[in-house]
């Protein structure tokens, strides 16, 4: 079958002298002024010549935003989905009643509805005043909702792989320091969490994989990470092979470097005499 | 808030809803059955000893585990029209795009599931007069599979949800719809309320449900 396409990798390196990545979701915008389309970046809109755009900047830009946004909904995933794993393993019904109603939520909702409901349902259903603070005030609204979303849906994630970690760990264990005299507390705080979390790397490095892979569901809330900017240089250029490989082949870099430096911790921590639950 | 909460939106146009889901259960039938075939195909392959199918396979599944669902989607339904397959439709550029992305996934399942099968199982298939395949066939991938009914159904559910991603595509599944309706009608919290709660309880009796089977399912 004939191909009509014109392959072109230089349009991957192309750069704006007066590169602002975060101008990035502006161009083309209609009423931006009259003044940009008159000089400047303006003359290459109407040649279709290769470099109309700065895509090398937005592919930075989309990176470091895909990165900034996994990291700071893995901060909120790691801590809550510390307080619920160890939560649905106390004694107490009531508390753990609530950690499984909330693993039980957020795990049978698709992610992209959460997204959705998180910002546009939200701010409806919240008093008047923190509604309007949400929609109105906040800076980067979608920013934040998209952390706060990533970081809560796989908390529920992290929470079973928390309490499988905890219920790994023989029983005796809790006996014994019971026995010394420790109170539950302080069982949790230094016998059982930190062997537990050694224990589950592999599956918490898995996680954090996927929260990386999900941030870019977060595009379909306005969040220009990596997925959203190669999708707009593809509607740009039309070059979608050069530009969702770039794309792809990014993935897969960071991928590999979280998972070499997670092998190096895994083996650094690794408790003297085990052999790692759940590693291949 | 809650006091003027419209029904009526959802009665309404539950025919609307009704033909997403209808998409939605397409989608992940098919990725199901799909994923679950060319999955043995690549873990067969992965276990194979011959080196060069093996590596093909190792690499297959680790690209498409290390990207995006919503990429893998963006690149079928874009690409499909440029190397002159227009004729497949978004529907079918998705449809491909999800089967082999869960390949990837059930391969890793099937895998595990084959290797739990004790080394003694295989040699006793040898040492009866079965070939390699006839064991493989009939004594090995019978009882991994069984194994793996669990695994393979929770692995469904989540797939059942990530159906909503060809949202990104403009698909009508069940989750467009819905927001089709919403944006339509003004009436977002409505419908984005009665979409979570379909698919939680969808998916709740199936959890349910896998969680019983694998109390009684085991060899």
């Amino acid at each position: 079958m004939a191909m009509k396409y014109n392959w072109d990798w230089s349009i991957l390196l192309c750069r704006s002298p007066e590169a602002d990545p975060t101008g990035a979701v502006e161009p083309g915008t209609p009423g931006s002024g009259a003044t940009e389309f008159g000089g400047g970046m303006g003359q290459t809109f109407d040649t279709g010549a290769e470099c109309a755009q700065p895509y090398f900047d937005w592919i930075v830009s989309g990176l470091s935003w895909t990165v900034i946004v996994a990291c700071a909904a893995w901060v909120i995933t790691f801590s809550l989905g510390s307080v619920i794993g160890v939560s649905r393993t106390v004694e107490n019904k009531t508390v753990r009643a609530i950690a499984t109603a909330y693993v039980e939520m957020f795990r049978n909702v698709p992610l992209l509805l959460q997204m959705f409901i998180w910002f546009f349902v939200v701010p409806e259903l919240l008093p008047e005043d923190a509604g309007r603070w949400l929609k109105r005030e906040l800076p980067l609204p979608e920013y934040w909702t998209a952390i706060v979303c990533l970081g809560m849906y796989h908390a529920s994630r992290t929470a079973e792989q928390v309490r499988a970690g905890i219920e790994s760990i023989p029983r005796g264990q809790t006996h014994a320091g019971l026995a010394m005299g420790l109170t539950r507390t302080q069982v949790y705080r230094h016998v059982l969490l930190p062997v537990s979390y050694r224990i589950i790397i592999p599956p918490l490095t898995s996680d954090f994989m996927g929260i990386f892979k999900n941030s870019s569901v977060a595009l379909t809330i306005g969040v220009m990470e990596l997925t959203a900017q190669s999708r707009q240089i593809a509607e740009y250029t039309f070059n979608i092979f050069e530009v969702f490989t770039a794309a792809t082949v990014l993935y897969m870099m960071v991928t590999l470097i979280v998972v070499t430096i997670m092998r190096f911790v895994e083996a650094k921590v690794r408790i003297p005499g085990t052999i790692a639950l759940g590693g291949d | 808030m809650f006091r003027d909460f419209d029904f009526q939106v959802i009665f309404g146009n539950l025919d609307i809803l009704w033909d997403g889901m209808l998409i939605t259960l397409l989608l992940t039938a098919v990725a199901i059955v799909g994923g679950i075939l060319l999955g043995t195909m690549l873990a067969l392959m992965r276990l194979s000893k011959f080196t060069p199918l093996s590596i093909l396979a190792g690499r297959y599944v680790d690209a498409f585990r290390s990207t995006p669902l919503i990429l893998v989607i963006f690149w079928f339904y874009f690409a499909m029209p440029i190397i002159g397959l227009q004729a497949i439709g978004g529907l079918g550029s998705v449809l491909i795009a999800f089967t082999l992305f869960e390949a990837a996934y059930y391969c890793e399942i099937i895998r595990a599931g084959i290797q739990s099968i004790t080394r003694a199982q295989i040699n006793a298939g040898l040492a009866v007069g079965l070939t390699q395949c006839q064991t493989m066939r009939f004594v090995v991938l019978p009882q991994a599979f069984r194994n793996m009914v669990p695994v393979l159904l929770t692995q469904a559910i989540v797939l059942f949800q990530d159906t909503s991603l060809v949202y990104v595509v403009g698909l009508k599944d069940f989750l467009t719809a819905a927001d089709l309706i919403a944006v339509r009608d003004n009436r977002v919290v409505e419908l984005y309320l009665t979409a979570a709660v379909v698919y939680f309880v969808l998916c709740i009796i199936a959890s349910l449900w896998v969680r019983k089977l694998k109390r009684g399912y085991a060899i």
